[in-house]
């Protein structure tokens, strides 16, 4: 087995607030994780419990298989083997480049030491940079240096907390990808804890939606987006908006735009609950790429308000019905606010929660 | 709701005894650090507490003495100084930081450092250089009445209430002129173009635009310079205007009066501590109108007379002020030189170099103390004890003097009947009149000095820093050694620095504390200057000035806009 890192029900509360509850989780080695939410769902304090920087409540963590973390007792950081690298990357303001990415292998011979360094910068891109000192530093390049520092004795796992949120939107995009290439160049296991959605996609293998301390679902991208566990879920990733419908049976569900047909993914296993018994109420998951443009097609809808967003528009449409829906349509489709234009179902993935949901 | 993978499979490795013993949950620190700053706290209010049990209890016999005899003078001549100085302070001071800030004239740039210069001469040495210069036998009196002929009633007289006044204005102005540019830089010249648009001329945008916003700093500088004029002694000495100061040190020394002296100082804390209140009122204010650095407009320039009318104001304040007690010091000076540089005044200066290197040492290792406690307890007990560790600073070293001693005696004298009774020996004083009595004083009045660099220091060494050197493996010691040290190098270096120079020119509580016959260069300067003999008092005189100009030098660098 090379599971690098489990929680099992951990649990952590400041004061009568609990900020964890009940939380389990799994990450392979090489696999790069994400705790994804908004602000104040606990996923900060999840990643400082695995560091060791907060003691828990219950449960456990476990690093390589040994317990780490239980309500008695806490391995401090230090003798973790793992590496973070900080919202405000904590660079140390009075040593250069060179000697914050070696200050961790500090047990090393000084032959080996210099040459680990030189690698992690030339990993980095930053090899020009060695003898200045952080704030000489744009804040991309001060993030590298953190990441770098962090991985030079070779962690066993990476803790990341929000890495991207001091840089520029243009900035974020690129480096994040740049960042998984060196993670992945690396070997390295990691986690990463963002609020940003995007970040998520581009950086992890896996996500892990949070919400009130609790993680909602844990799955790759494109399952959060299709098949999203429950409502929050939904809501959290992407857009889109619940249409009401009618179920007609375990496979097919009315909407007021068509039938729809498939796999609906809910909370009953067995295949027979009262959410799939014919008839009953549920809230449709229509997302904006659900929702087509098609000149041919006898469905109307009225343009409420467009976004132009380079490549494509996000339009908001009126449907017949009066409800309001998303659509995302190539950007040469321009139309006016007002104007009429056809649609056309195309849903791929059927998601829907039972209404009182 | 889907959680993650479950996790039933109870395959981990609990290995044996010897690895618990390995792992520990993290204690709470240990409590001897929640001691340093109460211990503190109590050091600093053993003088306060004493002083004020003088005030709730006093000696009714020697309370009427001094109504009787000098307190309505004591009072009337404090209300005035202060009323005087103040008044002083604060129109040179905000007119200056006006000027320096927001305005363009010839010499701007070298005014805006060099009119912190006069931060570097004592007080009680502009108080003597003046009285030396303008006194009735003083070379410009003797130069005028050469020219004009021996009446000379219209000349003011130096040794007056005028003078102490005006001597301690150009003393204490750089206070107001420090934080009202500071103000003035940030927000003058926005408030000054906000005012335009609607529709107010310069002069007018001045007083109800930039004024007002500036008020709390300026008021934070003029608190500055009333307190250190309560505080003051050897102004007030030199002059002869007696007040608090001058006649709790007579009390103490000429009367061996320890009661009245005690029953002054009482009184001259009650009105400190009002002072403070009103100080920590206009301090809350400071909190919510943060100074961020916006944007900055052009300077308004200054052009033909009233460039030049501002030019010369700047120029004579600086002169008077700073120039013309260092001319005549340096001339004094040269001519006692010979005379005067000899091993009793290399005596004077190894004592002052001594005791301010030692209360440095020993204040800024309480500071540091004070700022770890707080850092690992960072709870309202913790912060309230270093709060009242710093207040030390507010209390007049003669008062401090006072407070200090009635304990220290009450020790010494219960160690000597310790020692009578256990081993039979006569100790004789213990502490009083010993340097670790002057360095308690020291530390007390001096710890707010040294605290604010290094908290500010320790500040940047953010949770994140600690934390981020745990997870590259280093605990205790190591981070202690390779992180906090070298970051708080520059502020425990900007804290000595202070300290030293501070001590260097304390002169009350060096005058009533010392072993006798224990001289530094500023009781040199006391015991010349009481005697007349000002060229005797300009060479140490000049040294304490070359010694105050380090920590100046440090405050231009941050002001250099």
């Amino acid at each position: 087995m090379n599971t690098l890192l489990e929680l099992r029900n951990v649990r952590q509360a400041y004061g009568r607030q609990t900020v964890v509850n009940d939380l389990s989780l799994m990450l392979k080695r090489g696999d790069i994780g994400c705790l994804l939410g908004p602000s104040g769902c606990g996923k900060t304090t999840v990643l400082r419990c695995i560091a060791g920087f907060e003691p828990i409540l219950a449960g456990e963590v476990l690093l390589k298989r040994v317990v780490v973390s239980s309500m008695r007792l806490s391995l401090p950081p230090e003798q973790r083997h793992i590496g973070m690298v900080f919202q405000d990357y904590a660079l140390f303001p009075h040593l250069t480049v060179s000697a914050n990415i070696g200050f961790g292998l500090h047990r090393l011979p000084k032959a080996e030491r210099e040459a680990r360094v030189a690698e992690m910068l030339q990993t980095v891109s930053l090899t020009d940079a060695a003898r200045k000192y952080p704030h000489e530093l744009s804040g991309g390049q001060q993030q590298r240096v953190a990441l770098a520092r962090a991985l030079a004795p070779r962690p066993d796992l990476l803790l990341l907390d929000e890495p991207f949120s001091n840089l520029d939107v243009s900035l974020r995009e690129r480096l994040s990808l740049e960042v998984r290439e060196i993670l992945k160049s690396q070997n390295a296991t990691a986690i990463l804890v963002t609020h940003d959605q995007d970040e998520a996609f581009a950086i992890a293998d896996e996500i892990g939606v949070m919400h009130d301390g609790e993680i909602q679902q844990w799955d790759t991208a494109y399952n959060l987006y299709h098949r999203p566990a429950n409502r929050f879920v939904a809501n959290f990733i992407g857009q889109g908006v619940f249409l009401p419908g009618k179920m007609l049976d375990s496979h097919h569900v009315e909407i007021e735009l068509g039938i729809l047909t498939g796999t609906i993914p809910h909370e009953c296993i067995s295949g027979y609950c009262l959410l799939c018994s014919p008839g009953s109420l549920v809230d449709v998951l229509i997302r904006p790429d659900d929702i087509v443009h098609d000149d041919a097609s006898p469905l109307r809808a009225a343009v409420l308000n467009k976004a132009f967003r380079g490549a494509d528009i996000l339009y908001t449409l009126r449907l017949p019905g009066g409800a309001t829906a998303l659509s995302l349509v190539p950007s040469h489709h321009n139309h006016a606010i007002g104007e009429k234009i056809g649609i056309k179902l195309e849903v791929d993935h059927v998601v829907a929660f039972g209404q009182s949901g | 709701m889907l959680k993650g993978p479950s996790s039933t499979a109870n395959n981990t490795t609990h290995t044996g005894n010897s690895f618990f013993r390995l792992l520990r949950v993290e204690r709470r620190s240990p409590l001897r650090w929640r001691l340093i700053p109460i211990l503190a706290a109590a050091i600093v209010l053993i003088p306060v507490g004493t002083i004020l049990s003088s005030f709730f209890a006093p000696a009714s016999d020697v309370w009427q003495h001094l109504v009787d005899t000098t307190l309505p003078t004591l009072l009337s001549n404090t209300f005035w100084l202060a009323l005087g100085v103040a008044w002083g302070v604060t129109v040179l001071g905000v007119s200056l930081a006006w000027v320096t800030a927001v305005c363009e004239f010839p010499g701007r740039k070298f005014f805006s450092w060099a009119l912190l210069l006069p931060l570097a001469i004592p007080a009680y040495v502009t108080a003597f250089v003046a009285i030396g210069l303008f006194d009735y036998v003083g070379p410009v009196q003797t130069a005028l009445r050469s020219w004009l002929g021996p009446e000379l009633s219209w000349f003011p007289d130096v040794r007056s209430r005028g003078g102490v006044i005006i001597v301690m204005i150009l003393a204490f102005y750089p206070y107001v002129y420090l934080l009202a540019r500071n103000a003035f830089l940030t927000q003058g010249r926005r408030s000054l173009e906000a005012a335009q648009t609607l529709g107010l001329n310069r002069t007018q945008g001045f007083f109800k635009l930039a004024l007002p916003m500036a008020r709390p700093w300026i008021a934070s500088g003029l608190m500055l310079a009333l307190m250190e004029t309560l505080a003051d002694f050897g102004t007030v000495a030199v002059f002869n205007y007696d007040t608090f100061t001058t006649a709790i040190y007579k009390a103490w020394f000429a009367m061996f009066s320890l009661p009245a002296a005690s029953q002054l100082a009482s009184l001259l804390i009650v009105i400190v501590f009002a002072l403070i209140l009103i100080e920590q009122q206009l301090r809350s204010r400071t909190r919510y109108a943060e100074l961020k650095q916006s944007a900055r407009a052009d300077r308004i320039p200054l052009t033909g007379s009233r460039a030049w009318l501002v030019a010369g104001f700047a120029s004579g304040t600086l002169f008077f002020a700073f120039l013309l007690p260092v001319i005549q010091l340096s001339i004094w000076a040269a001519n006692v030189f010979m005379r005067d540089f000899d091993e009793r005044y290399l005596e004077f200066l190894w004592h002052s170099l001594l005791i301010s290197g030692l209360a440095a040492l020993l204040t800024c290792s309480v500071a540091l103390l004070l700022v770890y406690a707080t850092r690992r307890h960072p709870d309202t007990v913790t912060r309230t004890a270093v709060r009242i560790s710093t207040i030390g600073y507010a209390l007049p070293g003669a008062v401090l003097a006072v407070g200090i001693f009635i304990p220290l005696a009450w020790l010494d004298n219960w160690l000597g009947e310790m020692a009578m009774e256990w081993f039979h020996v006569e100790t004789g004083l213990l502490i009083q009149g010993t340097l670790a009595a002057m360095l308690i004083a020291y530390m007390t009045r001096f710890l707010a000095v040294s605290h604010s660099p290094i908290d500010s220091a320790m500040q940047r060494i953010t949770r994140h820093i600690d934390e981020a050197a745990m997870a590259l493996g280093l605990s205790g010691w190591s981070i202690l050694r390779r992180v906090h040290l070298p970051m708080l190098k520059g502020g425990l270096f900007t804290a000595a620095t202070m300290v030293f120079v501070d001590v260097m020119k304390e002169m009350p509580i060096t005058l009533m504390t010392r072993p006798f016959g224990w001289d530094t260069l500023a009781v040199r300067i006391f015991e010349m200057t009481s005697e007349g003999q000002w060229e005797q008092a300009a060479l140490p005189a000049v040294t304490l000035i070359l010694a105050g100009l380090f920590p100046i030098l440090f405050f231009m660098q941050q002001t250099d806009k």
